[in-house]
């Protein structure tokens, strides 16, 4: 009897390793699709975990073709604005291996952290990385926003 | 069991009509006309960026303060034909710009007075361009105007010559002093010699060098101001509606006879390898199919020379550009450029040239910055291989597509002519 039922107990229990595997599959697969197309990044931190900036773009929803302003907020992980930063701007489309079309600048300093980038322009339907360097008195540290066109 | 026996029996008849019916259900599935799947609402968003109803409204030139006005449009289309304002009295700037090839001229490099550098764009739809020329050597249409006017190879002309044409001429004096105000008085033959220019030829250049500032500035105006009445022409130049946009128009309308009526199956398949597959509409889009940026695409250099560098020497140049939109002959208070001003650099630009509009590509043959390919399926055979670039990178890479799809792409392309929204051809005959 206690043999039967331990045979018993091993074929439900192999049985539910099976189905749980048989349901872990498509979940596996799904995790892997979401990772094949990343979410777009309005916000990043940096590197080494210094500063976060985000980005509002004054062309709202972002067109193609267009040349256009954005304003980066840059502050530090504990959520302090920070001043007197050098801010570059850089980036492209890592699919297709190309750089941004203009050479956008920091041109002015808005303050509360806030930092007027002139020249964004996208010549392109797809995903774009822009990389944003950041040098301020807690030192240079780079990230990474992304946005899907 | 005999044979009849066996033909009788209800399984084995259920049997053979079962295997018919799956034979012919399997044959109907293989050879049935393959319905192209509907759109889905990404492709929709596509067709209708590239859709003719989404061109934005003309892009404002606050560098040219006649841009918008009726009167320089009409003043600049009789100047657009007028072969006066050439160095030998026969050329115009509609000898290249021909209205009747969507203003081109059929031939590899434009031929006016000699050869030009490049193939001759079209002017349609040019306002909405930041840049002008193959390698956006240009930032307004009015400063591009002026450079065939004194070029050699092209119109041939000079400044001072061109301003007696304005000062001369009753019809235009009036039309030109209602606009940009009175003319100079050019009758002093010491002040003004007959012709002059600051240009490479040595008695224009001599003559021009002899002229007192204040005076070259004077001529300079009106010549800069030519530039700006043709700039207003030119801004009509748009596309009308083509059958592509018919097209466009009954899949957001969701009307599927006008679909049928508009585009038969190989456009649409070629419309669909040009949105997705073809990744043409990476470079060509919007809604005059093109990005108007710079993109090095491996188009062999023209047989005999060395490859033209392109966008490289083409960002050198505007910035140094006496008329760019940062010059005194701009007439904008503030100066404000951001185009020139955030232009980049950098090697990608090396051999890239302006991705060129597509619509009414029909009789703008041959193609490419110097006129190296001369049919699209040429064209399309170029993209299909990518093959590598003489100088710098190709960005494009190998399609890989079969023959029937790139005859499908042919078969699209050919969709995007129109006639021209308004009417542009010799002054007077409209």
């Amino acid at each position: 009897m206690a043999a039967d039922r331990s045979a018993a107990g091993k074929a439900v229990s192999n049985r539910l390793v099976v189905s749980l595997l048989l349901y872990l599959a498509p979940a596996l697969a799904l995790a892997a699709d979401r990772e094949l197309e990343p979410v777009d990044d309005s916000t990043c931190v940096t590197r080494s975990g210094v500063y976060r900036v985000s980005y509002t773009s004054d062309l709202d929803p972002i067109a193609i073709n267009r040349i256009h302003d954005w304003v980066l907020h840059v502050e530090t992980t504990q959520g302090e604005p920070v001043a007197g930063a050098e801010i570059t701007v850089g980036g492209g489309m890592p699919a297709h291996d190309h750089g941004l079309p203009t050479s956008p600048r920091q041109t002015e300093e808005l303050g509360n952290g806030d930092y007027l980038v002139e020249g964004m322009r996208f010549h392109m339907n797809g995903r774009w990385e822009i990389v944003v360097a950041v040098s301020a008195n807690a030192g240079r540290d780079t990230c990474v926003l992304s946005l899907t066109l | 069991m005999s044979l009849a026996d066996r033909l009788t029996r209800p399984a084995f008849v259920a049997g053979v009509f079962g295997f018919a019916a799956l034979a012919s259900a399997t044959g109907w599935w293989l050879l049935r006309p393959s319905d192209p799947p509907p759109w889905t609402d990404g492709q929709i968003g596509l067709l209708r960026s590239l859709w003719i109803g989404s061109l934005p409204p003309l892009p404002p030139d606050p560098t040219n303060a006649v841009a918008d006005d009726p009167r320089a449009a009409g003043l600049g289309h009789t100047l657009f034909f007028d072969t006066r304002l050439s160095g030998n009295g026969r050329v115009a700037c509609a000898t290249c710009h021909q209205p009747e090839r969507r203003f081109t001229d059929g031939t590899p490099k434009g031929n006016a007075i000699g050869e030009s550098e490049r193939n001759t764009m079209s002017i349609v739809g040019a306002a909405y361009s930041p840049w002008l020329y193959w390698d956006g050597r240009k930032d307004s249409l009015w400063s591009q105007a002026l450079s065939p006017l004194e070029d050699s190879n092209e119109m041939g002309g000079n400044r001072v010559a061109q301003a007696r044409v304005i000062v001369d001429d009753p019809r235009y004096r009036a039309a030109y002093e209602a606009l940009f105000g009175p003319l100079p008085d050019l009758s002093d033959p010491l002040r003004f010699p007959a012709v002059g220019a600051p240009v490479h030829d040595a008695t224009l250049a001599a003559n021009w060098r002899s002229m007192a500032a204040e005076d070259q500035a004077l001529v300079t105006k009106v010549f800069v101001n030519i530039g700006k009445a043709i700039a207003a022409y030119e801004r009509l130049l748009i596309p009308s509606p083509s059958r592509f946009d018919a097209y466009a128009q009954a899949v957001l309308d969701e009307d599927p006879a006008a679909q049928q009526a508009a585009f038969n199956a190989n456009e649409v398949r070629g419309l669909r390898l040009f949105i997705g597959e073809a990744a043409c509409i990476q470079c060509h889009n919007g809604s005059l199919f093109t990005n108007n940026e710079f993109h090095n695409t491996g188009v062999l250099s023209f047989p005999g020379e060395v490859p033209d560098q392109g966008r490289i020497d083409g960002v050198r140049m505007v910035r140094n550009d006496p008329f760019n939109c940062r010059s005194d002959h701009s007439d904008d208070p503030n100066r404000s450029c951001p185009e020139l001003e955030f232009a980049r650099d950098g090697v990608e630009l090396i051999g890239a040239f302006r991705t060129p509009p597509l619509r009414n590509l029909e009789g703008t043959s041959p193609y490419m910055h110097k006129g190296q390919i001369s049919t699209l399926a040429e064209v399309l055979d170029h993209y299909n291989r990518a093959p590598l670039a003489m100088i710098g990178h190709n960005e494009a890479k190998p399609l890989n597509l079969n023959g029937r799809e790139l005859e499908q792409l042919e078969a699209f392309l050919e969709t995007l002519s129109a006639p021209l929204e308004t009417g542009a051809g010799q002054p007077g005959n409209q």
